[in-house]
This record gives C-alpha cells, structure tokens and sequence, in this order.
C-alpha cells in the first residue's frame, strides 16, 4: 500500500509540475498577478509530494520490503540501519528520486524565501524549475519507477555493492546533488533573465547565494567522494581521474568561475552574458555529471547499471534542457547591455583571467573525459586517457590561476596598479621561496614539480593573508583597531580569506602526496617487520572476523618510530556474505603531517600475507583545505548583504522607473 | 552579423556533443565489453622493442607461436591497479606453469625500469608500446589488462582492469591448465 502512495505522489508531482510550469509562466507575460501567484504553493506542493514518495520508498528499505523489485535488488535484511537507508540512493531509481526530491527542496525555498522577489522574475525562475522537474519527474516514471512491484516476492533481497556500505559513502551522493541540483536555481535565474530580457546587480545578488550554497556542497561532495576512494579502495591514492570523478570535478571548475564573476555583474554591472553563460554551462554540467554515467556513453568503475533505452531518453532530456537554454542564449543574450568598462588590469581583469583559466581547465578535463568516445565515432580505436594526460594539461593550467589568485584580491576595481600589489607581496616571495627550500630539505630533494606545488601554495597562503591583513590593518594599526575592522569587515571577505587559504592548504596535501608518497608491497609473516619512512610496521597476526553481514580477516600492525609505539593499525579485509564480493577497509593512523596507511591482501597459503603499506605526506591537508573552503563559503553565506532580506531594502530606495 | 554569430556558437558547440553522444548511444556498442571481438583469434601482429636497460628481450608476436600458453599483461608504471596485481603476477611468475611476458604501455623506460626494479620483475619478455599502438590492436581499454594466449598463439582471454586473487585461481589458472594439457 505505502509503494502505492509513493508512485502516486511521484505522478500527482508531475502534474503540479505541469501546472507550476505553465501558468506562471503565461502570467508573466501576461501581466496576471493572479496566475503568477500560483508559482508559489504548488512549488511547496511539490516538496510535499516528493517528501512522501522520497519517504514511502524509504519505509520499503526499513522494513526490507521485497515485494518492491528495488528494494529486492538492492537490499538485504542482514544489513545493518543506517545502509538500509543509504541503499535507497545507492542505485539508479532511488537516486532519480533523491535528485528530484533535492530540485523540489530548492524550488520550495525559493518560494518561501523570496518574498522580496519581482513578481514576473520569481514566476518565471520557479516555473523554470518547473520544466526541469517535468523533464525527470517523467523519465523517472517513465523508464525507472522505483516503486515496481515484484510478486512473488523473493526469500531475501541481492544487497547493496559492498564497496558502497560505507559512512563516508552513505552521505556522498546527498552532498553531491545538493551541489549538482543547486546549481538549477543559478539556471532558472538566468533563463528567467534572458526571457525578461534584463539582468542587474539585483539580479546577481539573488543568484550569488543559491550559487554558493551550491558550490559548499559540491566541494564537500567531491571531497567526500575522493575520501572515501582514498581509504576503501585501498590503493592509497585518493583521485584517479575517473570519468565519474571527472564529470563531478567539472561543474565545480564552471560554479567557481561562476560564483566570481556573478561578484563583478553585482558591483561593477559588466560581464553579464558571460555571467549567463556560465550558469546555464554550469547546470548542463551537473546534468552531464548526473547521467552521462548511466545512459553507457562512458564505462566507470562506479556506474550504475545503464540500458539503451534510458540512454536515449537522458539525451533527449539533455538536448532539451542545454540545446533549448543555448538556443534561447544565443536570441536573446545579444541585447543585454553591460555598461561596467575596465582597465585589463584591474579586480575585474583579475576575474575574466580566473575564468578564462577555469573554463580552459574545465574545457580540458572534458575534452580527456569524452575523447575516448570522440575518437571512436570518428572511426578510431578505443582508447583510454589516463593520469598522464591530465597531469599534462591541467596542471599547468592550474598553476597560472594560482599565481593570479594571490594578486587578484589585491587590486582595486576599474584601473589597478599592478607593481603596487606585487610590491605587497614580497613576504609573500620570500615565504614562497623559504616554503620551498624547506620542503626540498626536509625531503632532501624531489620532482621539480615539488617544490613548483609547495611554493605556490605557500605563494597563495601568504598572500590570502596578506591581503586580509591589510583590509584590518593588523600590526599597522593597534591590535583593538584591526578587532575593530575585522569584525566590520563584510563576512563575504573573511570568506574569501578562508576559501584562499583552504585551497592553498590543499595544494600542499596534493604536492606533497604525489611527490613524496612511500610504500611498501609485500609478503608478510606474523612476526616480520617493513621498514618505511622512518616507521617500522610489525605484522602481529592475522584474525578472522565475523560482522554483521561479512566475515574478516583482520591484521594488526604495530607502528614503532624509534623503537617507541605510535600506533595500532588495523586494517581489514571483508568479503560480503551475500554478494561474495571483497573489499578492502585501509587502516590509517594520522599524524596531522602524514598517514600511515596499511592494507591487508590475500593470504599466499604458506603463511604469509599480501601487505601493502603507505606513508603520504601532508594527504590530511587535502581534506582540511577542502573543509577550509566549505567553512569560507558558510561564512560568506552568513553575510549580511546576501542574506535573502537584503536585496528588497535597497531596492526600495531605488527611484521607481519613469 | 559576426558578434551575433558568437552567440549561436555555444549552441553549435553543444549540437557537435550531442551528436557524438547521439553516436554512442545508437551504435550498439558497449564500452564494457571490447573484448569479445578478438577472443578466439590469432594475436595481432606486432613487434615491440625491449625495455632499455632491462636484461629481458623484446617481445613480438612470433613469440607467443612457439607452443607454449603464455600470458600477457599490459601495465604502467603510472597506473595504481597495476601495483595492486602486480604480487600476484610474482606468484603466477614463481610458480612456473605459464610464461608471463609483459608489455609497457604508454611508459617513460626509466619509469618502467625503476617500477619492475623496486617491485620484482614477473615478466620473461617486455615489450614496450610507447605510442599505444599495439595496445590498441589488442583492444585494450586501459591498464591494467591481462590476456591468455593458447600455444597456438589465439587470444584465449581478456582480464580488464587488476587481476584479483579469485580471478586467479577460479579463471586464468583452471584456464591454463586445461590450455596446457
């Protein structure tokens, strides 16, 4: 019965989306307050509906309901709670579902929310959203309804893959459409503008804090993601430039070039197209993200399962939303007009070198993600790209931007002088150079890249600093002055600081990772030693485990640094009972600088075991900067001038038009 | 008008994608399996030089003809997957019922030398395949990927992506051994 009610929910959900879609929309043009008042409540209806479909397929994981042909598939009775719950997005139909709930969160919030948008702009920006809605709500009813019966039911359900019973993975598909369906709202906002033919500083102001919201979830989310590779694939790398990874990597180069320019349209009324531009390439992104994996274009380690048929509808849906929003891009963005003139070099120049670098980088990755495919309808072999390609083309790319991103914040709107800037930097210089001499030393030398990654980081975190230092006068001013101007200064800047200062961080971890990882592959015996890095590593034995639904077999390591201990690891080897499938749990001991990370293998048969032990420095700071970012961007959130309330005030005081 | 030209060009970038993707979907292909085409058949031919300063000799098609079963592995030095199987490539090497023979894919000599130097060197002959060509004749998607060869010389079987203890013992060894009888 509740399957029943969640299906009709997800039917009676297109339907106010058909409604939510239409009506406003003719309101718009029409001048009916009446008809675009509607946009509203049937956008919360459509939460509603949504959170009861969301929510009846949920009731079916709990209870382990078999007579739902998803819940069969991907469940198991055995299964501990909280992956119960997290195997209702773990599979292609579920996570539709979960994607659409998200759209239809969004949506809902910008009803509530956006009380003190323009009537015409709000019906026009929630009945965008509407289309989108339209558009999965049928595919997902159409051609992957998760609410199938299966009767008889079966004994017991075929489990969720094993490699995803996992914390980190649990919460990663949540965060990343967060992130992905986020950017819908910055999408809506620009089709809105382009159809009333009109984008002001008002109108990025608007689109600046869905945008953000979106992009803290999408770091996190890829974050995450590249966490959880890091420790249960076991292989101690964390990125492997996997087309999954790839297409959740590129919505993220697009949103921050987004998320920088929508700030020069609000302050300095230029870039406007471009602006338009990048939020409708930004969202077909996340809509690429979302499905290029399951429609069998691209082969991952982690797709889901994919059938022609729903490859076909993905791409209709995908020519639909990106071809129809570039050909209305393409009619109408000619005649929006940018007043804002600047000097190349200037904040603004700065900015319009971050995107450029950012959408080349982007461009990039694209091109190594679909070339295999590319070059195959061309007639050509198949290939693969692999690591070197990427390493090759967007490394140097990122390298520029970093260097640019320490000046940028530094110059000052319309016309700068540059000199002036670099000559604020020349701490900066020096702790570059001392950063990297210092790394070398410590490591007694390395790659060229090395020491080129560990002074562009230092190079960004001093002058993220720098810059912040300056706006608060700190050691300039007496300290009671700069606490003064710190805490008047807008929490859009600390953020900025953060996010800076997070991502140079991060650049460290990533540096020092691929530069000076060490590891050992080999047998061992209970008893013998392997010497890394400075630790020596003694197999005590290995145990086997029973769990919930897997059996293990677990080692224990004791680490010993001078003949002192520093730490028990314990990593696991499991194999699941009902998929029979084996994965890999790393144990991993951190110490803030580097971790220790141990794998267990298989056993030879003569006693000895397949063990495969990792020292990588500084790959904590990875994730730290990642966070770092997140916080930056919370922070800027919290601004005063971006909280939704802001824009109507001034907008007030603005002259009513002739 | 050129500047309204510039406007359509991202819609004309997209149509270009599209099509492609259009391309990928209508073709029945799919990219899990390459493979099938080639099972069965004689190995491509191909003639791969050795690895520079390597005591192992090259390794061409002429050397999987000489009637015994053999195995080959494409590896990197830059590919993580290859350095989980490559123990199990040692063991399968140690215990002596099938020639491994590997080819460098895609790899600087000094990295692959340094590679099979600190982990062991499973590998009878090496051949490397700078330019991915022969790669490509073995439809090989990405590394790493294994084939068995039966002492004819036809490919007999395609292992994409890392070889696992279990894909050992339950695959390629029954495999061998009834190829070897």
């Amino acid at each position: 019965m509740i399957p029943e009610i969640g299906h009709f929910a997800l039917i009676l959900a297109l339907v106010v989306a058909l409604a939510q879609g239409t009506v406003p929309m003719l309101g718009a043009a029409r001048g009916r307050a009446d008809w675009m008042a509607l946009a509203g409540p049937t956008a919360v209806l459509q939460l509603v509906l949504m959170l009861t479909a969301f929510l009846a397929l949920m009731q079916a994981y709990v209870v382990s309901d078999f007579t739902v042909l998803n819940v069969a598939q991907n469940s198991h009775s055995s299964k501990p709670l909280i992956y119960k719950i997290s195997g209702v997005w773990g599979n292609h139909e579920g996570s539709m579902l979960l994607w659409i709930l998200i759209l239809a969160l969004f949506g809902a919030a910008v009803a509530l929310f956006g009380g003190n948008l323009p009537a015409t702009l709000k019906a026009r920006v929630l009945a965008v959203q509407a289309w989108i809605a339209i558009g999965f709500l049928a595919f997902t009813i159409l051609t992957s309804n998760p609410f199938a019966r299966l009767l008889p039911a079966p004994e017991n359900g075929g489990d969720l893959n094993p490699l995803l019973q996992d914390p980190g993975l649990a919460f990663h598909p949540p965060m990343l459409y967060t992130g992905y369906v986020g950017f819908s709202i910055a999408f809506s906002f620009a089709i809105a503008a382009l159809i009333e033919g009109k984008v002001d500083a008002a109108w990025a102001r608007w689109v600046r804090p869905w945008t953000l919201v979106a992009w803290c979830f999408l770091t996190a989310g890829i974050a995450l993601g590249s966490w959880w590779a890091y420790y249960e694939l076991g292989w101690g790398g964390w990125w492997f430039w996997d087309p999954v990874e790839n297409v959740s990597f590129m919505p993220w180069l697009m949103g921050t070039a987004l998320l920088h320019t929508a700030v020069v349209v609000e302050k300095r009324d230029a870039l406007k197209v471009w602006t338009i531009l990048l939020a409708i390439l930004t969202f077909s992104l996340s809509l690429i993200g979302t499905f290029i994996v399951r429609s069998g274009l691209l082969t991952s380690v982690h797709a889901f399962a994919n059938d022609p048929e729903r490859g076909l509808f993905i791409l209709l849906l995908l020519c639909l939303t990106i071809g129809g929003s570039l050909a209305l891009f393409a009619l109408r963005a000619p005649a929006l007009k940018s007043d804002g003139l600047f000097h190349p070099i200037s904040r603004e120049g700065a900015l319009v070198l971050n995107n450029l670098l950012l959408a080349t980088a982007c461009a990039t990755v694209f091109l190594g993600t679909l070339y295999p495919l590319f070059l195959e309808a061309l007639g050509g072999d198949k290939v693969s790209v692999g690591a070197p390609y990427f390493n090759a083309t967007f490394l140097p790319i990122m390298a520029p931007l970093v260097v640019a991103m320490a000046v940028g914040p530094l110059l000052p709107w319309k016309r700068a002088d540059l000199m002036g800037a670099l000559g604020r930097l020349k701490v900066a210089a020096l702790l570059t150079l001392l950063a990297a001499l210092l790394a070398v030393y410590l490591h007694r030398g390395g790659p060229l890249f090395a020491w080129l990654g560990m002074a562009l980081a230092a190079w960004l975190f001093a002058g993220a600093l720098i810059e912040w230092a300056g706006r608060i006068k700190l050691f300039r001013a007496p300290f009671g002055e700069s606490w003064r101007r710190a805490r008047g200064l807008p929490r859009s800047a600390h953020g900025m600081t953060l996010a800076h200062a997070g991502l140079a961080v991060a650049i460290a971890g990533i540096t020092a990772s691929a530069a000076w990882q060490g590891e050992v592959i080999r047998i061992m015996k209970p008893g013998d030693i392997a010497e890394l890095a400075g630790y020596s590593y003694r197999l005590e034995g290995v145990q086997t485990h029973r769990g919930p639904n897997y059996t293990s077999d677990t080692a224990s390591f004791t680490v010993l640094r001078d003949g002192r201990e520093v730490a028990l690891l314990m990593p696991e080897k499991r194999v699941y009972d009902v998929q029979r499938r084996e994965t890999t749990e790393a144990a991993i001991h951190t110490t803030g600088l580097a971790d220790l990370y141990a794998v267990i293998g298989d056993a030879d048969g003569r006693g000895g075991w397949t063990v495969r032990i990792y020292y990588e420095p500084l790959v904590p700071w990875i994730w730290a900067g990642a966070l770092i970012m997140v916080l930056g961007g919370a922070v800027s959130l919290s601004d005063r001038r971006l909280r939704v309330g802001a824009p109507a005030r001034r907008r007030k005081t603005a002259p009513a038009p002739a | 008008m050129p500047r309204r030209a510039l406007y359509l060009l991202p819609l004309l970038l997209f149509a270009v994608i599209a099509g492609y993707f259009l391309w990928g979907l209508a073709s029945d292909r799919n990219p899990n399996l390459v493979p099938s085409a080639l099972i069965d058949k004689p190995a491509p031919a191909f003639d791969l030089p050795p690895l520079e300063g390597l005591d192992r000799p090259g390794l061409a098609t002429a050397d999987l003809q000489n009637g015994e079963v053999a195995l080959v592995n494409f590896f990197a030095s830059w590919c993580l997957p290859c350095r989980a199987e490559h123990p199990l490539l040692m063991d399968l090497a140690e215990s002596g019922g099938v020639r491994v023979l590997g080819i460098a894919y895609r790899d600087k000599p000094e990295d692959a030398r340094r590679w099979l130097g600190q982990y062991g060197n499973p590998y009878e002959r090496v051949g490397v395949d700078d330019r991915g060509r022969t790669s490509i004749d073995f439809g090989v998607s990405g590394v790493p990927e294994t084939f068995v060869i039966d002492r004819g010389g036809r490919i007999r079987y395609q292992h994409i992506g890392p070889l696992m203890a279990s894909d050992i013992e339950d695959k390629i060894v029954p495999l061998i051994e009834s190829l070897s009888e």
